[in-house]
């Protein structure tokens, strides 16, 4: 399995609906295409909010787990 | 995706701010645009010297609602009027102050937060609405 590299990490513990989403678009404008961004958040909203958001803006989830209550998304930017 | 959400913001409780400062922020997220007309005691809580303050609640809420806002902000969640700055740094958030209210209230623009972007009638505010959604909070 191709090991991904991560441009940039965001922690979005602790921040409620929707600054998750907010933090990764905003963090998204600054990254190139191709480039994979990691979320980790508790919103549990996240869990369906960031692959709703993925479909709309046409960025790809690569990868989600999640580790009791924290949540962890690996999207790249189109 | 295009046609912009349009907010006219009535109330000016912490509760229904928060509410609107999430459905900005999130249609922001998406690359929708918003438009926000502020009116009577919403455009109140937008005072420069006041946008910081504690704004009360709707009367729904109760003690009980009073309790979990609280909670929820010592929690950490953000305040609106932060939600509302984090939605206009990703662009496409336009804030306008309704004229009348500014004459209701007696305030000039520079007593208003730097949120708002400027004052304007409901004409204005219409034709940018284009084909969006109105929703009155």
């Amino acid at each position: 399995m191709p090991v991904i590299e991560i441009s940039q990490s965001i922690d979005a513990r602790g921040l409620s609906c929707p600054l998750p989403i907010v933090k990764t678009a905003q963090a998204m404008k600054t990254l190139r295409s191709g480039a994979t961004v990691e979320l980790i958040a508790t919103d549990h909203g996240s869990i369906k909010d960031v692959a709703a958001w993925c479909r709309a803006t046409g960025n790809i989830l690569l990868e989600q787990t999640s580790d009791g209550a924290v949540y962890r998304f690996l999207i790249r930017r189109t | 995706m295009d046609d912009p959400l349009n907010l006219v913001l009535f109330s000016g409780t912490d509760d229904k701010l928060q509410a609107a400062a999430v459905l900005t922020a999130g249609a922001a997220a998406l690359g929708k645009p918003v438009n926000i007309f502020l009116q009577y005691w919403a455009l109140d809580a937008f005072r420069a010297d006041r946008i910081d303050r504690d704004h009360g609640l709707a009367p729904e809420a109760g003690q009980s609602g009073r309790a979990a806002v609280d909670a929820l902000a010592l929690a950490g969640q953000a305040a609106w009027a932060d939600t509302l700055r984090q939605a206009k740094e990703l662009g496409g958030v336009d804030i306008q102050a309704c004229s009348l209210s500014m004459d209701l209230l007696t305030l000039e623009p520079t007593d208003l937060d730097p949120l708002v972007d400027g004052v304007e009638g409901v004409t204005a505010f219409y034709l940018n609405a284009g084909e969006g959604q109105v929703v009155f909070i």
